[in-house]
């Protein structure tokens, strides 16, 4: 976003403001405008609105995606495990089907609301707005959204959350960031989970992994962690702890924090209710 | 995949503007997408018909724009052309590169026709 006035003009689209401004007219009666506008704009406002929520209730929201099967619930399970007493955790699960993952995660005492999806292939904003009214913001620290596992669609979707963290297990290959650039460069932090099936899985290289994610041009950090084991993970709780103060260091400061890579610029425009179709599971 | 929801976003946008401008039709729809904005031009083009029909942006031409990857180096300074998956510095290597362009996903520009046209259209 161009700091001056706002505008979504760039290098690479400048070309297209015409010399005589943003309105031209042809020989036939038909006109042109130019708008810049971000496609997701309608998205991108409604999770603005909720990043106000989360900073209004003092919430560090944090958005988790990999691919399905990642060890992403098994990750938060180990996690609420061992900060129960330190940190107020809720959890936001996105499936396309199913009630499981909240289930697990009630069962460790701690809130979660249950998307599903039906068929859509990530979580939206709106999606995150409607899941986010059923939680006591006002009793969380760090709000935890499970995204659909997908390594495409949910790169694309700010939920209006603070912090992108991309998983990679080392059941999966060491050059996915390479294969998905676009999810991994979304990534304020990238986790290599499972690791303690690395003395078996010989062909993962964490090394290999790093620098491929490098290539994108990534400076987040990369931890490794074995969540079912309750191994390694005090440099993830510490990274964690560290955001929970930054995240309330900025409140203080009256400031927000976008996710890492999200098209700026795209708050300020128009807005209808229409929306995908998704619902909440209702328990029986 | 998410391709028709990012064109349903954009028909709705198309109301929109519809809407604001008075407009009867549109009849060309601009759109700008790098290649690290995670949405796929072919995809985007076969959801339109099926987002738009029986809207006023329903037969538009669809343009779809490809934008160069375009990234500056934090360390020596030079501006290079990158590629989706190897975004550092071209000239010396280095990874604190910033992209330039690349991850656009911009509705660019439409072309419409309005109820009252200022000078008689021989098109209808």
């Amino acid at each position: 976003m161009c700091d001056t006035c706002g505008c979504n003009i760039t290098p690479g689209n400048a070309h297209l403001v015409r010399n005589d401004g943003p309105l031209a007219r042809s020989a036939d009666g038909r006109e042109a405008i130019t708008l810049l506008k971000g496609l997701l704009s309608e998205n991108d406002r409604q999770a603005t609105h909720n990043r106000e929520h989360f900073d209004r209730h003092g919430v560090l929201a944090i958005n988790l995606m990999s691919s399905p099967g990642s060890g992403k619930t098994a990750l938060l399970e180990a996690t609420i495990e061992a900060l129960a007493s330190e940190l107020r955790i809720a959890v936001i699960e996105g499936d396309l089907e199913t009630e499981n993952d909240a289930e697990r995660i009630r069962a460790k005492g701690v809130p979660a609301v249950q998307i599903a999806t039906g068929t859509a292939c990530h979580l939206d904003a709106h999606m995150v707005h409607d899941a986010l009214h059923r939680l006591d913001l006002d009793n969380i620290d760090i709000l935890f959204i499970e995204n659909v596992g997908n390594l495409v669609c949910p790169a694309s979707f700010d939920l209006g959350h603070h912090r992108n963290i991309t998983l990679l297990s080392v059941t999966e290959g060491d050059d996915k960031p390479a294969k998905y650039p676009v999810m991994f460069r979304a990534a304020d932090l990238m986790l290599i989970s499972k690791a303690d099936l690395l003395t078996v899985l010989d062909d993962f290289d964490p090394v290999a992994a790093e620098r491929h994610l490098r290539n994108l041009a990534s400076r987040a950090p990369v931890i490794t962690v074995a969540a079912r084991k309750q191994r390694n993970i005090d440099a993830w709780l510490d990274w964690l702890r560290a955001e929970v103060a930054a995240q309330r260091a900025r409140l203080m400061r009256q400031e927000t924090l976008r996710p890492a890579i999200q098209p700026e610029g795209q708050a300020l425009h128009t807005h209808t209710n229409t929306r995908q179709p998704h619902r909440f599971v209702q328990l029986p | 995949m998410h391709e028709l929801s990012v064109c349903q976003a954009l028909v709705r946008q198309l109301d929109d503007i519809v809407q604001r401008e008075r407009a009867v039709r549109i009849t060309q729809v601009v759109v700008c997408i790098g290649p690290l904005s995670g949405v796929e031009a072919q995809l985007l083009r076969q959801a339109y018909p099926v987002a738009s029909a029986g809207t006023a942006a329903a037969n538009a031409e669809l343009v779809l724009e490809t934008l160069p990857i375009r990234v500056a180096c934090e360390s020596c300074g030079a501006e290079s052309e990158a590629t989706v998956n190897r975004l550092i510095c071209g000239v010396c290597g280095d990874y604190h590169t910033r992209l330039l362009s690349g991850d656009e996903l911009l509705l660019a520009q439409v072309e419409l026709e309005r109820d009252e046209l200022p000078i008689a259209s021989s098109r209808h």
